[in-house]
């Protein structure tokens, strides 16, 4: 003790690490001490699987003959429409892309059965998926009009590049109103019916590296089922935010932006999701491993549901009208165990994230790194963290005059 | 032997003005408990009630149903999960009116109880993987 990644690597290759998911952890912990589990231990798996919308994928479909512009153009996969703002054949696939014709919220609740994350789920499954394309055409790029069938196997490229998954803890929706509200939390019963959340709490990669000792710029994950990076702290990322004593935030903070290869991925970690009368989404399931340094970092991951802490926040008139205000903190202990108190009233909850799944992708990285199949990595760079001031500010708008 | 079923009745619109349903009550000594009911613009009717009586009696109630033209189909297998799309989140908890949906405490896994269910058809659109879905 300390140890460092090529020390641990090493143990890896030889199929010689000791590794744990991030609930087996403080089971051991307790038994054995934390200088001897820090020790004994070289990696601790953590996994999340919930909603992610700022997921989206860059698509290269290989060029027609002859040759078509789509950059410019219009383009659409299965009526879903995609981006076109980048050179010839590359296009970008957003997780929450509506179909032209989808009625969205002219009946609330909208359905929103089918987008862009469906189809990413049905592309990454290696179904055909119907593309249809128009383009203005020019001297080098002639063709304006492309229909076709494309696979995952034959176009190019197929990147998977979320902006901001793996939010490090998360806000409990409620909603004190005397409507159902349909929201990105779910469905939200009146009159405080239920409250919903949104992490694994205690397995959630995050909230085990509070202070991103170990996660950093090209960190190697678990993602969507296959092997992804850490590619760049996500929007949004705000490691400034309240924390406890233990360090964990109390309130949403750092993000990840994360890439990889959907070649490799598989259909059961990307699920295309609808929320009832808001929109469609994308179900990605992530595992990041820590490598056990020190006992300060297996610390860190000894995090349990009882020390994690989310504010509840209201979302008839708090949320949508850009209000801090919360109602109060929760434990993920108390979340998870089916009810809640918020003024003075039992309130049932329910998740988005699923846990089992959660769990599932904790063991599945640990049995890749036991097989010597996983390596770890050295981060690049850092993200940001408490130090550098970031902030997630809302928007200053300033009116637009003649 | 005591029976207790959910049907749903298709009403044509040559019957859907005849007491059937007090019939049913009265001559065969079922008792009903009505889940849903609607008539359609073509005066079609259609309505889900869950039938109790004697195994006898409600063997004739359904015979009777069946010789005045009404069409019944069983409700029993009405809302199955697809096992395969379930994520076990747990959203349908909460929005089922019945709690039909419960946490395995073990495992965490969502646990359906069929019996529970009153085919209300809450839990198909709030599923945000879709997982529930509708059987006829």
């Amino acid at each position: 003790m300390p140890k460092t990644i090529a020390e641990i690597n090493r143990k890896i290759s030889q199929g010689k690490a000791v590794v744990v998911t991030a609930e087996e952890v403080l089971g051991i912990a307790r038994d054995r001490g934390i200088k001897k589990t820090a020790e004994e231990i070289d990696v601790v798996t953590t996994g999340t699987f919930s909603p992610m919308c700022s997921s989206g994928a860059f698509l290269n479909t290989g060029h027609s003959k002859p040759r078509i512009k789509l950059g410019g153009g219009k383009v659409f996969l299965n009526d879903v429409p995609v981006y076109t703002g980048l050179a010839a054949v590359d296009v970008f696939l957003g997780a929450t892309a509506l179909p032209d014709d989808d009625p969205r919220n002219r009946f609330r609740p909208g359905e929103f059965n089918y987008g862009g994350g469906h189809v990413i789920e049905e592309l990454v499954a290696g179904k055909d998926i119907k593309l249809k394309a128009t383009a203005y055409g020019t001297d080098c790029y002639p063709r304006k009009k492309l229909e076709t069938w494309i696979n995952i196997k034959d176009i190019n490229n197929a990147i998977l590049f979320n902006i901001r998954n793996a939010y490090q803890n998360y806000e409990v929706a409620t909603n004190l109103s005397d409507k159902t509200l349909y929201t990105y939390m779910g469905i939200l019963k009146p009159a405080l019916g239920n409250a919903n959340y949104a992490t694994s709490g205690q397995l959630s990669p995050l909230l085990n590296d509070p202070y991103y000792k170990t996660i950093g710029i090209g960190t190697r994950i678990f993602l969507g089922g296959g092997i992804g990076h850490v590619a760049w702290h996500g929007t949004q990322h705000d490691p400034g935010i309240l924390r406890g004593d233990n360090g964990v935030p109390k309130r949403p903070g750092a993000t990840l932006a994360l890439i990889g290869d959907m070649k490799q991925m598989r259909p059961e970690w990307l699920i295309g999701t609808s929320m009832l009368g808001y929109g469609c989404t994308l179900t990605i399931g992530i595992g990041i491993p820590i490598p056990i340094l020190s006992e300060e970092i297996l610390q860190y991951t000894l995090v349990s549901d009882a020390e994690i802490f989310a504010p509840i926040v209201e979302f008839s008139e708090a949320h949508p009208q850009g209000s801090s205000d919360i109602l109060g903190e929760v434990s993920y202990a108390q979340l998870k165990s089916g009810h809640i108190e918020i003024h003075g009233k039992d309130v049932p909850t329910a998740s988005l994230s699923s846990y089992p799944k959660a769990v599932e992708i904790a063991r599945t990285l640990k049995r890749w790194i036991e097989q010597g199949e996983f390596l770890l990595t050295e981060a690049a760079a850092p993200i940001p963290g408490v130090e550098s001031g970031m902030t997630s500010r809302m928007l200053k708008e300033r009116p637009l005059t003649e | 032997m005591e029976v207790s079923k959910r049907i749903v009745l298709h009403f044509p619109p040559s019957i859907a003005g005849q007491p059937i349903v007090y019939k049913l009550a009265r001559d065969f000594d079922l008792s009903f408990d009505i889940l849903k009911a609607s008539v359609s613009p073509g005066e079609e009717g259609l309505m889900v009630m869950e039938l109790s009586g004697s195994q006898q009696n409600y063997g004739k109630g359904i015979q009777y149903l069946t010789e005045v033209g009404v069409i019944i189909q069983s409700l029993s297998q009405d809302i199955v999960r697809d096992e395969n799309r379930c994520t076990h989140c747990g959203a349908c908890i909460t929005i089922c009116p019945t709690g039909a949906f419960s946490l395995e405490a073990e495992t965490r896994k969502v646990l359906f109880d069929h019996s529970k269910c009153l085919v209300c058809g809450l839990c198909i659109k709030g599923c945000p993987p879709h997982a529930m879905k509708l059987f006829f």
